[in-house]
């Protein structure tokens, strides 16, 4: 087991609820954090948090999915530091489908913010990962992304498209000792889910956060959390496309 | 989404709203909320009743505006957003020999609430109150935020926000004094206390930092009073954690808490601590907010929810307590969560609860019965010169409370200042007239 100490997470979209529970509970390992998101000033407040609760070291960056000129600076910070690099993808956005169906280009965001952009710095990682020798990737999928439907098909297909990618990585960092942790949430109480309608069996991002710490700590590859999900989707996934296609759920 | 719609209630669950809550994640996104306009500000609603519910109108949720801002070991000074919660500050910083200054007994409470209701903790005597520890706190009013300290030009209205239940602004942050510790363990001496005479005796003569009584209220005649004292002081050592929570995962039936029900566990858990007292070692949490284990504990009341009568009542007042107690034994409505507790005279604001004397609290489920004996209780209160507690309280009625907190006038006078148009009133500002009524 690594010694949280000389590890650094490299966190995605950090002002996410989920990010924010995962990130304060690798600080208080002892871990540093690079904080990579829009806010400045949210993250700057966070980075203050981790700090204060045990991390080593934290400092907060501009990170925009969509645009790839600051993908190189998050990248080289983390690689002047000693030890494992790991990092942590909690960028998405997931706008109504009834508003991309009204605007189509709104496609394109959705898929850089939950597939492109995260894949393609992740694949500006990689090879740091490899010469280091190890360090686990975390990539949030959604359960949206097992199966297209009505609801928010454009949203899962992005994720979806994000998972198959952590598939080939995984495959990829598996062989110079690093690993990549899939994580498929259900619903989960944050700002993305907070007034939609139709929520249940709703987790906080802090059972996510301890779900996905344990995937880490046992080398899983894919969860799904909280673990029930795993079921619920085993059924979705079987539902025949015959019937499917005439269902709303 | 901003703004969510929903059903929602205190900790009694005996009192809901509906209307339209956000819940921002950052700074930035509080802003956005309020760009239509100021709102009440609410944390973890673990007040009781409807401090923090505001019907048909729009309120923010704070509790996820949650950051440590900064920390001085040299000083103690932590800067906090209002939506801290006071379990977290305590297991990040005992481990390094702070902890918040007081704390309640429950560790979801947050800064915000804590400063709101100016909140008292088992270390009162000596501590005093939650809001006489904090050094200032920076204030979102209608027009802007101001930085707002107990002493100099914003003395007033530092005196309006200690336990002003949010009608003065929206806290955002505060800084204030952690308190240094010996470590994150407590060693607490459990004591059997034969009766009301000796609990006050005990409660009297006690040097210990931090102590609470837990009382059984279905005791009556010679065993009138009877229960426990703890004694606590922190220690450094190591203890079995147990982070595993448990969950009340529906609403109990009625007679989960029925008065044979609560008569037998109240014997057995006078009983579990041996004749000669001794002296366990715990957790920190495990002492301070032993309750919080079990998560959604108020379902063991059922639907309709349940009510926490507290008061305090002056030293010379100890009699009315007892008699108080004993109306309380003879009805066989009380629950087994009943907590007598000796105050200092702390305080730091004009509505703030404390004063120098005795502390009862009892649960109640919320049944007819039980709110004709509490409203006799409040008038038992009343009479001795005592006060009801805002954080707990959802059937006083206004006329009263007004009786029992002289400071009201100077309290309205620094809110109608602080919020002219009235935008942060809620459904128990407004049942209790406390803004207005003269
Ligand atoms: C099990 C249990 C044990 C308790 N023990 C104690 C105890 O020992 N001593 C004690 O004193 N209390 C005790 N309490 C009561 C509790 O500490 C208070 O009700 C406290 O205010 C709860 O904090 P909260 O964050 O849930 O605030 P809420 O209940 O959500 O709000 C309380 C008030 O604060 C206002 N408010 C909240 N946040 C802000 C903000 N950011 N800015 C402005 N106003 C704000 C609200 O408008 C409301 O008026 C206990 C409660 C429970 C459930
Ligand atoms: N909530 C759920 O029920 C649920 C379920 C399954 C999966 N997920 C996934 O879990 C992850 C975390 O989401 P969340 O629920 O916590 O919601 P969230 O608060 O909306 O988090 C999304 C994060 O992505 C960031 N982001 C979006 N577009 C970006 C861009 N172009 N560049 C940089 N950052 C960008 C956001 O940054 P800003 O803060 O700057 O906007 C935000 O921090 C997401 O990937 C989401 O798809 C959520």
């Amino acid at each position: 087991m690594n010694t949280a100490a000389n590890e650094t997470w490299i966190i995605l979209g950090a002002s996410s609820a989920m990010a924010r529970a995962f990130a304060r509970r690798v600080a208080a390992d002892g871990a540093a954090v690079l904080l990579c998101g829009r806010d400045a000033g949210d993250l700057a407040a966070q980075a203050a948090d981790c700090r204060l609760r045990g991390a080593s070291e934290a400092e907060a960056l501009a990170f925009e999915a969509r645009d790839p000129s600051t993908f190189a600076p998050v990248i080289d910070r983390a690689a002047g530091r000693e030890g494992r690099i790991n990092a942590a993808v909690f960028v998405g956005s997931m706008p109504p489908q009834a508003a991309i169906d009204a605007d189509p280009a709104l496609l394109d965001g959705v898929v850089a913010d939950s597939h492109t952009g995260p894949a393609r710095f992740l694949h500006m990682l990689a090879p740091l990962i490899e010469a280091r020798g190890g360090g686990t990737i975390v990539g949030l999928g959604s359960v949206a992304g097992d199966r297209g439907r009505l609801g928010n098909y454009v949203y899962g297909s992005a994720k979806a498209g994000f998972a198959t990618y952590l598939s080939g990585l995984r495959n990829r960092l598996g062989r110079a000792g690093g690993h990549v942790v899939t994580v498929k949430p259900g619903f989960v109480d944050t700002a993305m889910t907070w007034g939609l309608p139709g929520m249940f069996l709703v987790a906080s991002p802090e059972t996510v956060a301890d779900d996905i710490l344990r995937a880490v700590r046992r080398r899983r590859n894919v969860i799904y959390t909280p673990f029930f999900w795993r079921y619920i989707m085993l059924v979705i996934r079987h539902i025949p496309e015959t019937v499917f296609k005439r269902m709303r759920i | 989404m901003l703004w969510k719609s929903a059903e929602y209630s205190g900790w009694g669950r005996a009192l809901t709203a509906t209307g339209e809550i956000a819940r921002p994640e950052r700074m930035a996104g509080l802003e956005a909320a309020l760009a239509g306009g100021l709102v009440p500000a609410i944390g973890m609603r673990r007040s009781y009743g409807d401090a923090a519910l505001n019907s048909g109108g729009r309120v923010v949720d704070m509790s996820r505006l949650d950051r440590m801002l900064a920390f001085d070991p040299a000083t103690g000074i932590l800067e906090a957003e209002a939506g801290v919660r006071i379990g977290d500050i305590a297991a990040a910083f005992a481990p390094r020999g702070f902890l918040p200054p007081v704390m309640p007994g429950t560790g979801f409470a947050t800064i915000g609430g804590c400063i709101a209701q100016d909140v008292h903790g088992k270390n009162h005597h000596s501590a005093g109150s939650f809001a006489q520890h904090v050094l200032s706190l920076r204030l979102r009013q209608a027009g802007g935020t101001i930085e707002v300290t107990p002493g100099g030009r914003t003395a007033e209205l530092f005196r309006a926000t200690a336990g002003g239940l949010g009608q003065t602004g929206i806290i955002l942050s505060a800084r204030l004094r952690l308190m240094p510790a010996r470590g994150d363990i407590m060693m607490v001496t459990e004591r059997r206390v034969a009766g009301w005479d000796q609990f006050l005796a005990l409660l009297d003569a006690s040097t210990a930092t931090y102590s609470v009584g837990w009382i059984d209220a279905t005791a009556r005649g010679g065993g009138l009073g009877r229960g426990i004292l703890e004694e606590g002081e922190t220690g450094t050592g190591l203890v079995p954690r147990r982070d595993r929570f448990r969950k009340v995962p529906f609403n109990a039936p009625q007679f989960a808490l029925s008065a044979p029900v609560v008569r037998a566990f109240n014997t057995a858990y006078y009983r579990r601590v041996p004749e000669s007292g001794r002296t366990v070692v715990k957790p920190i949490s495990d002492f301070f907010f032993p309750l919080d284990r079990i998560h959604d504990w108020n379902r063991l009341y059922g639907r309709r929810g349940f009510h926490q009568f507290q008061c305090v009542v002056p030293v010379a007042g100890a009699p009315a307590l007892r008699a108080m107690l004993e109306t309380i034994a003879a009805s066989g409505l009380a629950s087994p969560l009943a907590v007598l507790k000796r105050m200092g005279p702390g305080r730091a604001g004009h509505l703030s609860f404390p004063m120098e004397g005795y502390t009862l609290a009892v649960d109640f489920p919320n049944r007819a019965e039980a709110r004709e004996l509490i409203k006799r209780l409040e008038d038992m209160t009343l009479a001795a010169q005592g006060r009801l507690y805002f954080a707990k309280d959802s059937l006083a009625r206004g006329a009263d409370i007004r009786a029992m907190y002289p400071e009201v006038p100077a309290w309205q006078k620094a809110v109608a200042k602080a919020d002219p148009e009235g935008r942060l009133a809620t459904d128990m500002v407004r049942r209790l007239g406390l803004r207005t009524a003269r």
